[in-house]
């Protein structure tokens, strides 16, 4: 007998690193996402009791697989289950037969298939990035529902709005052909960034990063990267979750406070996920054209590679900020942009390229476009303007640390305390 | 095999250009003769303003939804899966809007 603390741990490991491997894997068998669902559940469940009698397999994944496809292929010839009227998934009519003497060997690696279905363009967004959570990552619908800040009953529906669409549609159980595969990717990439990013910055609420979203976006990113190790787009997006979660420690300090990267210790940045994260980028940049998240993560390492914020190259981060809004044209970059130039060529350049701006309605809305001319005008000393801008972006914001950060700089400005303000960077 | 629906909604205001109609009509008969193959039947409409609708009894002069682009034809294709449907609804020409693409449903 196993221990029981050990089995649970095992168990709960092997959840979060094969569900979506075994998942995948027993779709090919059933044709059918609920009833795969249902037969993997029950593998994990038979697990718990397996691993305590048996000892934990030398690889849970494969005995996990074999476990859920006997069962799938066990009800489907049994027909004991529920019949529903979804018709069976479209694959390459390679569906795997289980009386082949190969059925329990070969277990074909099919999670490129799972991530490329969820995330259809022919789904919305939203359903790509819930059935992401919940196909890929094993998230429970009550979870996923709490990441997303949304009731249970109206997850519960998006999902399965989205499995039906799949199913009826016939959406393919496939992985897109190589000349269709870098469009498709883009599609993938762009969720497994959206999951990060709503984790990095909780968008509503008391906390500014929700680590669970963040580590399952990183998790699906280094998947991504053992299923496509020569891609550079995915290369890029890694690297770019690695550099920028490396801050992670040091974005708020003891008492819950928002620190801007001047004021944070840099000693607390991961150096590993840094060290991991550059040499992603080596790889990134150096096939073609580095798309959006290449050139995000390059202004990542400008940063990273900074000992102190002295040092930081605000030229290089103004150049790579151009190519940015060149490849990805969007006023958030222009926004980033303006701060930089600021930082490079001091504020009254940075408030002229953030007048060029403008307002666009994309940023009607966005707390961080008053909250950078706050900053500017806070630095050439026009108090007033200054102290206005922070009123209009704590007004904006939805996030409880932000807001605290954004008050404390409205005292700051309206005390007109030329101490706190901060030095020209050089 | 499965069946779809590809409707086409486009603003009836840019086929009134000279020479637009002969165009679109050879645009159409091009994609036909690339994708005759999946294509399982399909029509042109007369203009929405010709269209009259009916709600319970109520019989009104006028198409169902009064929106600036109006559904104007349509084609009925085959295809394995929605990739390969996509792939030829993208190439139905609907230069004045776009195209919607609709499961039929399998009653078998």
């Amino acid at each position: 007998m196993t221990e029981a603390v050990g089995v649970a741990a095992a168990v709960a490991d092997a959840h979060r690193r094969e569900w979506a491997f075994v998942l995948a894997a027993t779709v090919r068998v059933t044709r059918d996402i609920d009833l795969a669902e249902e037969c993997v559940q029950d593998a994990y469940a038979k697990a718990l009791e397996a691993w305590a009698n048996e000892g934990i397999p030398r690889r849970p994944g494969a005995w996990l697989t074999t476990v859920a496809r006997r069962r799938a292929t066990d009800l489907l010839r049994r027909e004991v289950r529920f019949r529903t009227a979804m018709p069976l998934l479209v694959d390459d009519d390679t569906t795997p037969d289980p009386a082949d003497a190969s059925f329990d060997a070969e277990i074909p690696d099919d999670r490129l298939r799972l991530i490329c279905t969820c995330c259809h363009p022919a789904l919305a967004q939203e359903a790509q990035i819930a059935l992401t959570l919940r196909l890929l990552c094993g998230l429970t619908t009550a979870e996923v529902a709490r990441a997303f800040l949304v009731s249970e009953p109206t997850m519960a529906a998006r999902i399965t709005r989205a499995k039906k669409k799949i199913a009826i549609a016939k959406i393919p159980y496939r992985v897109p052909p190589p000349d269709e595969l870098p469009e498709r990717l883009t599609a993938v990439l762009a969720v497994v960034h959206l999951l990060f990013t709503t984790g990095h910055t909780a968008p509503v609420g008391g906390d500014l990063v929700r680590a669970d979203l963040v580590n399952r976006a990183i998790d699906l990113a280094r998947m991504l990267r053992t299923l496509l190790p020569r891609d550079s787009g995915v290369a890029g997006l890694l690297s770019l979750l690695l550099l920028t979660d490396a801050r992670r420690e040091s974005r708020i300090d003891r008492t819950g406070r928002l620190l801007r990267l001047e004021e944070q210790d840099r000693r607390q940045w991961n150096a590993g996920a840094i060290r991991e994260g550059l040499a992603l980028l080596g790889q990134a940049i150096n096939t073609g054209a580095p798309d959006r998240y290449a050139l995000q993560a390059a202004i990542a390492a400008v940063h990273a590679r900074a000992e102190r914020w002295e040092d930081t190259d605000w030229d290089e981060v103004v150049r790579l900020y151009d190519a940015l809004g060149a490849a990805w044209p969007s006023p958030v970059v222009a926004l980033n942009r303006a701060v930089a130039i600021g930082l490079a060529r001091g504020p009254e350049a940075g408030l002229e390229a953030l007048d060029e701006i403008g307002m666009p309605p994309e940023l009607a809305g966005y707390s961080y476009l008053p909250a950078a001319r706050a900053d500017l005008l806070a630095r050439v000393g026009r108090d007033d303007e200054a102290a206005a801008a922070y009123r209009l972006a704590i007004d904006l914001t939805t996030n409880d640390v932000e807001r605290d950060f954004l008050a404390g700089r409205l005292r700051e400005v309206s005390e007109g305390g030329a101490t706190t303000r901060r030095p020209a960077p050089r | 095999m499965a069946q779809y629906l590809v409707l086409i909604y486009e603003d009836e205001a840019g086929f009134a250009g000279e020479g637009v109609g002969e165009e679109v009509h050879a645009a159409h008969t091009a994609f036909f003769e690339k994708h005759g193959a999946a294509i399982a039947g399909g029509n042109a409409l007369e203009p929405a303003a010709t269209a009259t609708t009916i709600r319970g009894s109520i019989v009104t002069d006028g198409p169902f939804a009064e929106t600036k682009e109006v559904l104007g034809g349509y084609y009925l294709i085959e295809a394995p899966d929605l990739d390969a449907a996509l792939e030829i609804a993208k190439a139905v020409p609907a230069r004045f809007g776009g195209v919607e693409v609709r499961p039929i449903r399998d009653m078998s």
